[in-house]
């Protein structure tokens, strides 16, 4: 079919056309741009499951499928809907409603699609959903002298992540106390100890690292760590210092043993 | 147009006749509905996940190309059942042509049917004019927002996906996402969702594009002006050319790739104009291929 050359009025029309198009398109974009940045903050007392890249990241590349939390043998994953506090769709749980059970399998980053749960952890006790924290010592009944190891005993990395320090009673009359340690490079932050926890508001309690984890800085190494790495100590250190942080404690405090 | 036929039109057929392939269509959108909804109830795995992604009888993943893609855009590496799964999908729509998914999978594709049949009902003549390509400009944007954000920004609004997913995993407040979509088709703009706008059906429109598969209107000749497939079509502006195309020498069939091939103009004509073309279409609008009626 032979066609006319467009009229100036007709390239204008055409131009403007297309303008308001990609004004519009723009504005839309503006706003769903902003608005996902708004909607994309993951509060901190929801976790994701096991090998879940860092937040940023996992928020880009989760395609919000629901297969994990399909494989999950526990029903302990929960897909967000709109309205929570979560990105909509993406996979969390509550550590204090259930706590992730550690499968030797991990079948929910098998499941996943993409690498938003990184499928080079393969073993799960090298899983990092958070870090357990005795939150609070006031609340904790362990630190009034009660018998309690409830999470000590529940969590899957017996006797590593959370130890039982004791702590002989610091006067006449007082109790002697058995409490609860986590350790922080063992604790894979599965949450059951949160879910355990007897109290009515947890004392322990399961957070993202990077809110509670801190950094010495490269700046400031600790000389005798820096000299047991080269061979050994050049100066002789005193008893409390041989010891590790946790026996020292217990040295200090229990100056006959 | 809802009312009774024209007086020159021959007998009526049948309801069933004239419904056959919408009632296919159902059956298929709810069948895949059900095979997600009903392993969790009776304890099996028939089909895991959503149509984001999914495992059928744990050895068949299937992923949505378009949501992949931008995960990939992101910066994220996908896994290996992610890349075969979208691979599968792409093939699949390929072959059938990629707005196949659009009226035979998508559940939204219900939802907008159902505004579309309460507009005729209801005699809703008036609506906005949209241009019919902005569907492309939204899908370049939401290309274009994860590279620039690093998020998944759709996925924040995703009629298609808010639906599938809240069907299955709840809906908190999604539902507000596909009323607004059921009463923008309803009283703002006809077809405005799927026939204007969603990003998703334009990509899988695009995937179909060299898709063998094709509505021709082969009896064309026949044809009585009687305007039922230009008011039952989801995107009638494919129809014209290869109807009326005759006295400029254009082919019957519909080659357009926003043809959904729902199959509603074939079964609600009543002088049995159209039919299914297999095989490659010229640029002209013949087939090379035989025509199967």
């Amino acid at each position: 079919m032979p066609s006319e050359a467009p009229t100036s009025r007709q390239r204008r029309d055409f131009l403007t056309g297309l303008a308001k198009t990609a004004a519009s398109v723009g504005l839309i974009g503006l706003g769903l741009g902003l608005y996902s940045q708004r909607a994309s903050s993951l509060p901190a007392w929801a976790l994701r499951p096991p090998g879940a890249r860092p937040e940023d990241d996992f928020d880009g590349t989760c395609i919000r499928c629901g297969l994990c939390v399909r494989d999950c043998p526990f029903d302990m994953l929960h897909l967000a809907r709109l309205g929570q506090d979560i990105p909509t769709g993406t996979p969390y749980f509550i550590a204090r409603e259930a706590g992730c059970e550690m499968c030797e399998d991990i079948p929910c980053v098998k499941a996943c699609p993409t690498q938003a749960l990184d499928h080079s952890l393969t073993d799960i006790n090298d899983a990092d959903m958070g870090l357990a924290i005795v939150s609070d010592q006031q609340a904790c009944i362990a630190f009034h002298g009660l018998r309690c190891d409830v999470c000590f005993e529940i969590c899957p990395i017996r006797e590593e992540a959370i130890t039982l320090e004791y702590r002989p009673s610091a006067g006449a009359g007082g109790h002697d106390l058995v409490i609860p340690v986590v350790h922080p490079d063992r604790c894979t932050g599965c949450g059951k100890c949160e879910e355990a926890c007897i109290l009515e508001e947890a004392a322990i309690k399961v957070l993202p690292r990077h809110l509670l984890q801190g950094a010495l800085g490269a700046h400031y190494p600790l000389v005798w760590n820096a000299q047991q790495r080269e061979g050994g100590a050049s100066v002789a250190l005193d008893a409390a210092h041989r010891t590790t942080p946790a026996t020292a404690l217990r040295t200090l405090s229990s100056p006959t043993t | 147009m809802t009312g009774p036929l024209l007086p020159s039109a021959p007998p009526a057929k049948p309801w069933l006749k004239r419904h056959r392939w919408l009632l296919l269509r159902r059956f298929n959108q709810l069948g895949i509905l059900a095979m997600f909804i009903l392993p969790p109830v009776f304890g099996g795995s028939l089909v895991t996940g959503t149509l984001s992604s999914s495992m059928t009888l744990d050895i068949l993943p299937l992923t949505d190309p378009l949501l992949l893609t931008q995960s990939m855009l992101s910066g994220g590496w996908p896994a290996l059942t992610g890349i075969v799964g979208a691979g599968l999908v792409l093939m699949f729509y390929a072959v059938l042509g990629g707005r196949v998914f659009c009226s035979w999978v998508c559940p939204v594709n219900m939802l907008t049917d159902f505004a579309a049949w309460l507009r005729r009902r209801l005699g809703l003549r008036s609506g906005a004019r949209l241009s019919r390509s902005l569907r492309w400009w939204l899908l370049g944007l939401v290309l274009l927002l994860p590279v620039v954000t690093g998020a998944m920004v759709w996925e924040y609004v995703n009629p298609v996906s808010m639906l599938h997913r809240g069907l299955i995993f709840g809906f908190g407040y999604a539902w507000l996402i596909l009323a607004a979509v059921f009463l923008y088709d309803l009283l703002i703009v006809p077809r405005g969702w799927c026939g204007h706008l969603c990003p998703v059906g334009a990509c899988y429109a695009a995937i179909g594009a060299a898709a063998p598969v094709h509505i021709t209107a082969l009896r064309r000749d026949q044809c009585d002006d009687c305007m039922d497939c230009f008011s039952i079509c989801p995107e009638p502006q494919v129809i014209k050319p290869a109807l009326k195309g005759a006295a400029v020498g254009r082919g019957p069939i519909i080659d357009s790739i926003d043809c959904t091939k729902c199959g509603r103009c074939v079964e609600v004509c009543d002088r049995e104009v159209f039919g299914l073309a297999l095989g490659r279409v010229r640029s002209d609008g013949f087939g090379a291929a035989p025509t199967v009626g």
